[in-house]
Formats: C-alpha cells, structure tokens, sequence
C-alpha cells in the first residue's frame, strides 16, 4: 500500500513544513509552470476533473466541477476561500496538513485562484489552532518573499494576495455558507442555496469555498498528472485519503492511504481494535455519518462509493472506531448532545429538534426511558432531516437513525431494565 | 500593562500597541469591510484584557470599526471561545467529544475537577484555573486531549494532568 502520496508527501523531510523541504519533492514547480506558460484556466479545471478529486471537507463534491461554475470571466472581485475549519467530531486532518505542509495548501490556493478567476484568498483557520495558524502564516511569509504572492507574479500580470483568517469556536461555520458568513465578521448562520457561493459568496462576490486537503491535493495533480492521480485510487474515487484513525485503535493516527483501501487493512495500519477487545462498530466519516456495524464494516472499501454501499457516508474520512465494551446509548448520547450545543438555532426544526433528541436519549441512557421513546425519536429525526436551511440538522438526525436501526436491542434493554447490557459499560 | 483607553477619538483608542496589531487585522479586507475584523480583534483585545471581554470593550472596538455594538455582541456571544465574564489565570478547555470519550476523557475531567475543587465553567479561589467542557478541538488522533490557553495537550493521563497543574502552580 502507497503511504503519504498527496498530502503528507513532504513527511519524510525534517522539517517537512519550510519552503526548502516543500521544494525538495517538487513545490512549487506546478505553479511556476502555470505562470510561465500562461496555461489555459480550461485546461486545468479539465484536469481536475480528469483527476476525479472529489471535495475532502465531507460532501464529496466533485472539485473540477466546482471549480467550472465560477464566472471566471465576470469583471471585479472574486475570492476563492480554503475551509480550514475543521470541528466535525473524529476529524483532525487539516491541523496535520497545516502544521506538517502549509506550503502545498498556499501553491493550491494560487493555482485555483488563477485558475477561477480569483486575486484575493483567504484562509479559515479554526480559533483553537494557533499552532497551525503559526505555521500557515509563516509559510505565508516565506511564500511572499521568494514571490509567490503580491503583484504580477513572476512576471505573469497575475496578482494574488493570500491572508490568513481565525474563528473562535463554532462547528456551524465548517458550513460553507456560514463560514461566508463569519469572514464578514458575523454570526456563522448558514445562508439559503441558491444561490451559490459561485454566484453570490463573500461580500456577495463570485467565491470558490474548498477544504484544506482538496485544495492541498491539487499541485500533486497537476505535478503528477490527473490519470496518476486517478489511478492512486478507483474509478470516480481519485487520489488517496487521509483517514483519522480514533477512538478504540491500538495506533490512533492520522494515514494517508490510496481510495479504495479496504477498511480491515486500514484498522490494520492503526493496530487494530484495543488489545482484549472485539469490533463492535464504526463510524466511518465523523460524527455525522451514519454507524456501521462491524460485521458490515469489515467488508466494505474505503471510498466515496465503497462506504455508500453501507448507507453512510466517508464524510472527512474521520474513522472512529468502537469496540465491544461501548455502550451505544451512551455514544449516542455524546454525539446527539454536540448537535444540540451547536445548532446555530436559526431553523426551528434543528433549534428545538436536537434538543429533543439529546433529551429523549439521555433519559434512555439515565434508565428513564420509554416505551415509545424509540419511535419517538426517529419521528423527530425524520422531521429534521431535509427541513432547515444547512446539512447540520440532516447531521443531527443521521446518528440517531442510524445507532436505532443497528443497535435496537440495545436502546430496548436500556428502556427495559434501566442499564446497559452486561458486556457494556 | 498600559490602561486600555475605551472612550474618546477614534485614533486615541485601546493602545497604541493594540492598534497596531488590530490595524494589521483589518488590512487583509476590502475597503470598507473591516467588520470582517472583528473576531481577530476580539481576540486581541480579549488576551490583552486577562482573558475576558467587558461590554466597555466591546463597545469601543465597535466604534474602532466603524460598525454598531449589537454587532459586535452577538458575534461575542454566538462563538464559544469569547468570554463574557472574568475567568482564571490559565483558561483549561477539555474535549469531552465522542473520540475523547472513547479514549477516557470522563476520568480525566473527574480528575481535573478533584484537582481544582470546581465544576466545568468555574474559577479555582486562587484566580489560577477556568475549566471547560468543550466540544470537539479536532486532535482526535491525541485523545484525550485538551487546550490550555494556547497549547494543545494530547494523550492525557491523570499524571500528566498533575504533571500541568503542578508547573503552573510552582
């Protein structure tokens, strides 16, 4: 199995995130290329295309296409924005790729800002991450010194400012339209699509929105070409994926593996299940993607398509994993009472619907629940779900419908006899 | 530490220092939309105060932008790493999330809590310690992990816990 292909591809190097290492495996060089040339914006988005990058940040939006629907033409501002917000529960990739290997989210930056039309980036950095904020602006500076950023670079006419930006703790504005939002300096309530950031985005301007390691993965594209790329991973599933390994591994870690890889040899690279223990479940893609049993799991590739097979999602790639000392009401409990706090409380449904489900689960966790809470709680789930503005209530409901229909027994023992099942906590 | 200045001309505001660094914030956007400032500026402002953000702050950093208090209210407290009240010395925010949990991170806060003598959301007597519940810090592959003030601290056990509470104390 290739390791560490795309984005960890200057992990070897120590450091792996100044200038000199990024230019050690070939940074740089794409744009330089870009811009001596005066290649076509056409030609490239093609390529990305070609490549099969679909977006990292959890939708799995095909990059390329993205990336068609800017008027790249219209005159006046145009932003292209990189979506470092990372909060979704089981998700810590971008910290690693901004602290290991800034540099090659800058050189994706530039490149989708010429190639949609863009002179201005900005990036959203979560609040909590000053470390990575430190290292993506001091790459930033040493990109600015050796000419990448600023004026008509290397004598192309093209001129591209990059800055960085900070939150201050909200999962909402990880919501493209609710990051637009806060980089206005508001609230992070998402916005009504249509229309699309493409159409009306920052300040009301034409605007790309793409995930740090989308946006990291493109200079390895066009360095290596979109059919290497393709062929790292499987049909409409390119490239390889850094997956969070959490939760009950041997070797929680960060691997950086081909699309496609089946599942049992990834939990194999991180250890395998906690030493005495067995699978029980998986959640393959954060928080919000529907969990897998385990006997299911062990089956299934890890791509867009493979975890689809299973009715859930790859999400960001954030595999947490649990074994069979877990209590799945208690889990639930957890995961249900962080889309209550983060509700941004603009759509009723998911104001007053999360809360009912934290509620109605944790009294079944407490040992007071009801017969018909079961059903009760799929009834509030599915009135979320497709009813709010964003994706937050759908990810509310997802869990919930998901941890019921696999592990009914389970919620129905806990409603019977007030405690968990013997083997769980 | 200088006072900061929270009433008067535009240009006399917080202190020169601040200004600096809350100028250098508003250069990155357009002419016009330095609003989009505001929460790098409440951070700035929020270290530069002991941690928290008094409505007298608020204010003023309204006025230096340019745009109304409400404004800059509701963004103080729609995001979770502004404070609105006094807090400790060291700001102490443990994830409880579903990978910490996983991992431990409830024995971890039972511990945190003996050590200090408080609950989540309160301040030990001595003014040292604010500790939090927090939601996902997005270091799931360090679980349990935590953030004091700005350091992440991952892999936590109750000696390393001790271990931290022990050098601020000393």
């Amino acid at each position: 199995m290739k390791l560490d292909q795309v984005c960890f591809r200057t992990n070897h190097l120590s450091p792996s995130w100044t200038l000199d290492a990024y230019r050690q495996v070939g940074g740089y060089q794409v744009l330089e290329n870009i811009l001596n040339n005066k290649l076509k914006p056409e030609s490239i988005i093609e390529q990305i295309k070609n490549s099969a990058l679909r977006g990292r940040g959890g939708a799995g939006f095909p990059t390329g296409l993205k990336w068609s629907f800017m008027p790249r033409r219209l005159p006046g501002d145009k932003y292209i924005v990189c979506n470092s917000d990372e909060g979704e529960p089981g998700t810590c990739k971008d910290r690693d790729i901004l602290r290991f290997n800034p540099h090659q989210v800058i050189e994706g930056m530039i490149i989708a800002g010429y190639t949609i039309g863009a002179q201005t980036g900005y990036n959203y950095i979560r609040g909590e991450f000053f470390e990575p904020i430190e290292r993506f602006e001091a790459a930033l500076e040493e990109a600015r010194e050796a000419g990448y950023l600023g004026k008509d670079l290397l004598g192309s006419g093209f001129n591209f400012q990059l800055h960085t930006h900070v939150g201050a703790g909200a999962y909402i504005c990880g919501e493209e339209t609710a990051l637009l939002e806060s980089l206005e300096g508001k609230k992070g309530q998402p916005r009504y699509k249509p229309p699309f950031p493409a159409g009306y985005g920052l300040y009301g301007r034409p605007t790309t929105i793409n995930n740090t390691e989308s946006l990291a993965s493109i200079p390895v594209i066009l360095q290596h070409g979109a059919d290497w790329f393709h062929e790292l991973g499987t049909p409409n599933n390119g490239g390889s994926k850094i997956f969070c390994m959490t939760g009950h591994v041997n070797k929680p870690g960060n691997y950086e593996v081909p699309l496609g890889t089946p599942f049992a040899e990834l939990l194999e690279l991180a250890g395998g299940v906690r030493n005495g223990h067995q699978l029980k479940a998986v959640i393959p893609g954060g928080s919000s993607t529907p969990v897998v049993p385990a006997e299911i799991m062990m089956g299934l590739d890890m791509s867009y398509d493979g975890i689809a097979k299973a009715r859930s999602m790859l999400g960001a790639g954030s595999v947490i994993v649990m074994d069979d000392s877990t209590c799945m009401v208690k889990a639930l409990q957890r995961i249900a009472y962080f889309y209550y706090e983060e509700s941004c409380g603009q759509c009723t449904p998911c104001r007053e619907g999360t809360g009912w489900l934290y509620r109605v689960v944790k009294r079944i966790e407490d040992g007071q629940g009801k017969q018909e809470d079961l059903d009760r709680l799929v009834d509030v789930a599915e009135n979320i779900n497709g009813n709010t503005i964003c994706a937050l209530g759908d990810a509310a409901a997802a869990p919930v419908v998901s941890f019921i229909k696999h592990f009914r027994d389970e919620f129905q023992y806990h409603i019977d006899h007030g405690r968990c099942m013997d083997n769980t906590a | 530490m200088t006072e900061m200045v929270l009433t008067g001309p535009k240009q006399t505001l917080f202190t020169e220092q601040l200004r600096l660094a809350l100028d250098k914030w508003i250069a990155k956007y357009p002419r016009g939309r330095a609003q989009s400032a505001v929460i790098p500026c409440l951070h700035i402002l929020q270290e530069a105060n002991g941690g928290w953000l008094s409505r007298a702050i608020m204010d003023a950093l309204a006025e230096y932008l340019s745009i109304s208090s409400i404004s800059v209210y509701e963004v103080a407290t729609f995001y979770s790493m502004f404070e609105l009240e006094p807090v400790g010395k060291h700001k102490i925010s443990l994830c409880t999330n579903i990978s910490c949990m996983l991992c431990g991170s409830e024995e971890i806060l039972e511990h945190l809590q003996q050590r200090l003598a408080i609950k989540p959301g309160e301040t030990t007597a001595d003014g040292l310690f604010t500790l939090k519940e927090v939601e996902c810090l997005g270091a799931c592959v360090g679980a349990p992990m935590l953030l004091m003030d700005k350091q992440y601290h991952e892999y936590l056990t109750k000696e390393k816990i001790d271990a931290l509470i022990d050098e601020v104390q000393s």
